[in-house]
């Protein structure tokens, strides 16, 4: 995927020309999997430049230490850091970065700084899985969730239930999920004592086995089920409210009253109809609260010390490790774009409005 | 000499100003409408006020460390922290920055998009698909994880450095909102008339186009300020802007970490930063929900 980046990335410029170009880029498909390759570049680049401009090198942290806790002579204390590492932090930053997109184009993400020997992939191969489980089946019970409950309000309106609903939803939905995550283990944890905070952190408790079984199933559903709660509580009620006032823009349809004439059952004009249409504008934003969620699960998981992405990008940021950070970059930019592409295939799927030939969806 | 020049750089503020009171005056009257809005907007009005005006009233709370972790008391309505601080003071004075912050960071984003975002849909053409092209690049940065490294890079001091980093990846939302806005809105009659009375392209875009969006642009100036709190909040809370201050992100990170959270009597120290936000966020994330149903007639309440 990588090889394509950077011919992808000097063909942008280029967009002025208009004849062949255009009806290149005029190719619906070509034109997302380029515009997604120069992402990747753009993003690659811009998350390189960044993380190297950061003050405080891991290699000048480690020298620092060696000086004040062992009192080497800084030239010593150099050498040996140097001899650790076997990179060259030193070097130029031009060189580095034709460095690292040399490596990245053969799929070397590069060893982490902070503990030599061991590679990126293999860091973020022990932490992605837990993230994405997490943050996937969250979704995915919110989607679902969310999506019935907004029909059911748009079918009871005016009810008891929309409105007790629709105040839940807008509440949940205004508390930063952070905020609501420590509000689960002030209220669960520590006011009311239901659940154990300490057994649940980490994402698997301590002697069990990863393994494909139920109880190290359950266990790991247990260790991620307030990070899922956090999720699910402040991501379904934007799928309520958005589903409610989806669905009520289709009931005014006039194809769901020409159903209605036509002697149809209710059950068929909810699903094939009116559910069916509804849920048009709630998958493009689904794959954009995918990668949203998987940015944002920084501050949820360093807040329940569950071990995924976003707690190893939070400690590679507090110990300098470039190599880390840029590889879950990388993850979280790729993730986030294969969300994009998987629901603009989706849409062309379920939406027959769409002429995928005309590509611009505004 | 002097006084021309004054005279020119007076009138577009004085313009600009004018122009967000009617903003404002229309965005209250598009609310009326909506009793929930309404209110959510007083409410709003009420908090921007008090955290204004607090700093000039509250005193700085003193450090007290034979009274930290205190409860809830008469002297103490909220209980001290861990410095044996007033914690109630600290709320009334830790909204300043947080909303000035929001404020800032949505004004300087709102800007880049109606800019881009009208220059994008009026020029079309290749500067069309730069700008949209960019926007749709930086929609898919991840923004709060980007904005943390940026964070612990550049040493936040200041509340402006804050605000504008975050709006720097804000914008591409309502960029592309503007665009098809100003795409629809550009073939009216009236943008036509005007157009064919050669009133030019400033003229049509600042006096016919963007005044029929205000309402429009307030939804997402509102909607804007509830993600930059979220991103300020979220960076004091993770420890990458400095803690000094009062603010209710600061307020929030010295409580959880502090251990706030291990003393059954300091509920109402963790807590008070965290209703304070919750009521911030939701009283604009309820004014941009009603302002939405105003805009889309099949939302509103029939009758």
């Amino acid at each position: 995927m990588s090889t394509v980046a950077i011919p992808g990335a000097l063909a942008a410029p280029q967009a002025r020309a208009p004849s062949f170009l255009s009806r290149v880029f005029r190719n619906y498909y070509v034109g997302r999997l380029v515009k997604a390759l120069v992402t990747v570049y753009l993003v690659v680049t811009i998350s390189f430049v960044v993380i190297h401009l950061m003050p405080g090198s891991p290699v000048e942290v480690y020298i620092y230490n060696l000086i004040s806790l062992y009192g080497i002579p800084y030239n010593d204390a150099k050498q040996q850091a140097a001899a650790l590492f076997g990179v060259n932090v030193d070097a130029p930053m031009l060189q580095q970065y034709a460095q690292y997109l040399g490596q990245l184009l053969r799929g070397h993400l590069g060893n982490s700084l902070l503990s030599p020997g061991t590679s990126v992939a293999s860091v973020l191969l022990a932490y992605l899985p837990w993230t994405l489980f997490s943050v996937g089946l969250a979704l995915f019970i919110s989607f679902i969730l969310g999506v019935t409950l907004g029909m059911l309000m748009a079918y009871r309106r005016e009810s008891a239930l929309d409105h007790v609903l629709s105040f839940m939803g807008s509440v949940f939905h205004s508390i930063p999920n952070y905020v609501l995550g420590i509000l689960l283990i002030l209220v669960l944890g520590i006011q009311l004592n239901v659940i154990n905070i300490a057994s649940m952190r980490g994402s698997f408790s301590p002697g069990v086995v990863p393994g494909v079984n139920v109880y190290f199933f359950l266990d790991a559903l247990r260790h991620a089920s307030l990070p899922i709660a956090t999720y699910v509580l402040t991501t379904i009620g934007s799928w309520m409210l958005t589903m409610k006032s989806s669905t009520t823009a289709t009931l005014g349809e006039d194809y769901v009253t020409v159903a209605r004439a036509r002697g149809l059952g209710d059950w068929r004009i909810m699903t094939a109809y009116v559910g069916r249409n509804a849920i048009i504008p709630l998958v493009t934003q689904l794959a954009i609260s995918a990668g949203f969620v998987v940015g944002g699960s920084i501050l949820i998981e360093t807040l329940f010390v569950y071990q995924g992405i976003g707690y190893l990008l939070n400690s590679a940021i507090a110990q300098r490790d470039y190599t880390v950070m840029q590889g879950i970059f990388l993850v979280i930019i790729v993730s986030v774009i294969v969300a994009n592409l998987l629901a603009d295939l989706l849409y062309g799927k379920i939406d027959p409005r769409v002429r995928i030939q005309s590509g611009s969806g505004g | 000499m002097a006084a021309t020049l004054t005279a020119t750089r007076e009138q577009p503020v004085r313009r600009l100003w004018r122009q967000a009171t009617d903003g404002i005056r229309s965005t209250l009257s598009v609310l009326s409408y909506n009793k929930v809005g309404l209110v959510a907007a007083w409410v709003l009005a009420v908090i921007v006020i008090i955290s204004f005006g607090a700093p000039l009233v509250v005193q700085e709370p003193s450090p007290d460390y034979a009274n930290i972790y205190a409860s809830p008391s008469a002297a103490h309505l909220l209980g001290t922290d861990f410095q044996g601080a007033d914690v109630f003071s600290q709320v009334l004075r830790g909204g300043q920055t947080v909303i000035l912050v929001g404020l800032v960071a949505a004004a300087a984003s709102t800007f880049i998009s109606v800019v881009f975002g009208a220059l994008a849909a009026y020029v079309g053409g290749w500067v069309n698909t730069i700008i949209t092209g960019l926007a749709d690049v930086v929609l898919t940065i991840p923004s709060f994880p980007l904005l943390v490294v940026l964070a612990a890079y550049l040493r936040l001091n200041s509340p402006i450095l804050l605000a504008l980093l975050i709006a720097a990846f804000g914008w591409p939302t309502l960029l592309l909102a503007v665009r098809g806005q100003v795409l629809s809105l550009k073939e009216r009659d009236y943008v036509e008339a005007a157009r064919s009375l050669d009133l030019g392209t400033p003229h049509i875009m600042f006096r016919e186009i963007l005044p029929n969006m205000r309402a429009y642009l307030a939804m997402y100036f509102v909607l804007s300020m509830t993600n930059a709190i979220y991103a300020q909040v979220g960076l004091y809370l993770l420890g990458f802007a400095p803690l000094a201050g009062d603010n209710w992100g600061i307020m929030l990170n010295l409580a959880w970490y502090r251990g706030a959270i291990f003393y059954k009597n300091s509920f109402w120290y963790i807590m008070a930063p965290i209703v304070a936000i919750s009521v911030l966020q939701l009283t604009m994330v309820t004014m941009t929900r009603s302002l939405e149903e105003a805009f889309n007639p099949r939302l509103r309440k029939a009758g």
